[in-house]
């Protein structure tokens, strides 16, 4: 499990990295979601990975660590909302300049 | 009342904010954003001084003890720096109210929301909860800096808000690691558990490099600054005045957290190469001073060339260097601050010239000496601020190793800047076209020309004033600079010592 989880967070992060790289706000944005999934994985697999271990007291002979998975739901929602403040913005740069590109810049 | 002190400067903004939104009336708005602003000066000015007594002040939020709960720590230093934010806020949102918050909807509660997250960032005790108000901050930055429009506002942003969406996605990589690692996200339970054998030593000197990392990118050291002008130049006068405070955030991160948790455990982390990517920041901000084409762009430079000087400090790990470094902190911001107002009063007065450095209407005299006053003390001439801020700054780093790098690099660079600045005063001040096209000189909001003079007369106060603030920054550094003591207030709570192990 843990080979597979790492191999998705790499694939993941390793998507997102290149396509932030891109001069395209839309491919951009795509990226920073590619991007925040792996960090939100990575975030939630640093209380250990363990099977059939809820995070409640007595629901399971040893709970697993709540914690990251609340550290987890807040980084979502403050994710999410930059993500949609970021949309807005590309589609203004693109009503405004008439382009996508990140620099809203006149095509050459 | 004042067992909750230290959670007014977050909850008054806080509570301004919801106000706000309520009612969206000008009027009601500009009432309650103003007496929010005032009400969190006096609550933080008190805070100062009481701070002054040297005692931590820990506030557990609901209650639960340190390791576990998230705390607020008020140290002279937070105490401090959340009376400059206030002061900053203050005044910003008085030049605000003369019209400039009418050019968008919301400007006024997320103008609070943006005072939340300062105040949080600076107050906080827990590395998670910094992040979040890193965030708060950070989201109402992101829409101030949109307000009023245009496509240099709209081209600066994405390139902010993909840069930070980045510097957050580090944040958390950081924090995941210190968590995977060392089981805590509280500064002091993380500095106590890194002296403890039993964690990866490489895996937490991994994460909090990545945290520096982040800190630099919010500070602007050099390979992560090219955000920072552009950003600056274009946000409108009032909100490029407050943000001249939040580079400081950053640069007070990485002074807390390599004080508290670095220097005891990790003290080589930051020797060898934050001093001289700061020079580098400092070459590459002071020939941006001599390249920028208006009085907005050259007090964006100006801002980054603080944070350059200030990033020379952390590695020092020294009280001196960490008092300079205060000192110079808080006259600098309002200095920085003044300049963007002045360049926006200017902007008006001068009509078609704006503030870009060519020939035009002049400026009313106010706005000239205005401009002398702040050009003698960004470029440290004698009388001012500037000159004993810069002056301590290179006492304290006379006896490091690179200190023979730090001085010329220091003086050169305050060389140019004068240069620039004496240069770009001459276009402003003596350039007009001779033939009188006198314009009538537009009539001005009195709420404009009473922030700008008030941030004017900062530089010349902290002179005034410089025994006593440059005492105070160094009973702050000091207190900095003793984490056996941070880390007794904050987790000398009794069931923090019933559960001294074992917590993960």
């Amino acid at each position: 499990m843990e080979a597979l989880l790492a191999t998705a967070i790499g694939v993941l992060t390793a998507c997102g990295v290149f396509l932030i790289l891109r001069a395209r706000t839309f491919p951009v944005l795509l990226g920073l979601t590619l991007l925040s999934y792996a960090v939100n994985l990575f975030l939630f697999a640093s209380g250990r990975l363990r099977l059939d271990a809820p995070p409640l007291i007595g629901a399971a002979a040893s709970p697993t660590d709540p914690l990251p998975q609340a550290l987890v739901l807040t980084a979502i929602v403050i994710g999410f909302g930059m993500t949609a403040y970021l949309a807005m913005l590309a589609l203004r740069a693109l009503a405004e300049s008439g382009g996508d590109h990140v620099d809203a810049a006149e095509e050459p | 009342m004042r067992n909750h002190l230290p959670i007014l400067p977050i909850l008054i903004p806080f509570a301004a904010a919801l106000l706000q939104m309520a009612d969206a009336q000008r009027t009601f708005q500009r009432a309650v954003g103003l007496l929010s602003t005032s009400l969190l000066l006096l609550v933080t000015g008190w805070l100062t001084l009481l701070a002054d007594d040297g005692l931590l002040r820990v506030y557990a939020l609901g209650d639960w003890p340190a390791p576990f709960g998230i705390v607020l720590v008020v140290d002279r230093l937070a105490a401090a720096m959340t009376l400059l934010s206030a002061l900053l806020g203050c005044v910003a949102l008085l030049y605000a109210s003369s019209g400039f918050d009418e050019r968008g909807r919301h400007f006024h509660p997320l103008f609070q929301f943006q005072l939340v997250g300062l105040n949080g960032a600076f107050l906080t005790g827990d590395l998670f909860n910094l992040f979040v108000f890193f965030e708060v901050m950070l989201l109402a930055s992101y829409t101030l800096l949109a307000h009023g429009g245009g496509l240099a506002r709209t081209r600066a942003g994405i390139s902010y808000v993909v840069l930070n969406l980045l510097g957050s996605a580090l944040f958390l990589i950081a924090l995941g690691l210190l968590y995977g690692t060392l089981g805590t996200l509280n500064l002091a339970d993380l500095a106590h558990r890194l002296t403890l054998p039993g964690h990866d030593p490489a895996l937490a000197r991994l994460a909090f490099a990545l945290l520096i990392a982040v800190f630099a990118l919010k500070a602007g050291l050099l390979p992560l600054s090219f955000w920072l002008p552009h950003t600056y130049t274009a946000a409108g006068a009032p909100v490029a005045a407050l943000f001249a405070i939040m580079t400081k955030v950053g640069i007070v991160a990485i002074l807390r957290v390599q004080a508290i948790a670095l220097a005891p455990a990790l003290p080589d982390l930051l020797d060898s190469w934050l001093t001289t990517l700061a020079l580098a920041t400092i070459v590459f901000a002071a020939l941006g001073v001599l390249a920028a084409p208006r009085l907005r762009a050259l007090a964006a430079w100006l801002v980054l060339l603080s944070a350059g000087s200030l990033l020379l400090t952390p590695a020092q790990a020294s009280v001196q260097a960490s008092a300079a470094a205060l000192y110079y902190l808080g006259q600098s911001t309002l200095t920085g601050a003044g300049f963007f107002l002045l360049a926006g009063v200017i902007a008006e007065q001068r009509g078609a010239a704006a503030d870009h450095f060519r020939s035009g209407p002049p400026p009313a005299t106010w706005q000239k000496v205005a401009f002398l006053i702040l050009a003698a003390t960004a470029a440290g001439l004698p009388p001012f601020s500037g000159f004993i801020g810069k002056l301590m700054l290179l006492t304290a780093l006379r006896e490091v190793a690179a200190g023979p790098a730090i001085w010329s690099v220091l003086l050169a660079a305050g060389f140019l800047v004068m240069i620039a600045l004496a240069r770009d005063g001459c276009y402003l001040i003596w350039k007009h076209p001779a033939t009188g096209e006198q314009t009538a000189a537009p009539t001005f909001a009195w709420q404009r020309a009473t922030a700008t003079l008030l941030l004017v007369t900062a530089g010349p106060l902290f002179a005034l004033f410089a025994r006593p603030l440059s005492d105070y920054a160094e009973r702050a550094a000091r207190q900095l600079h003793t984490p056996t003591a941070y880390l007794a207030g904050v987790l000398a709570t009794p069931s923090a010592q019933a559960a001294p192990q074992g917590t993960r």
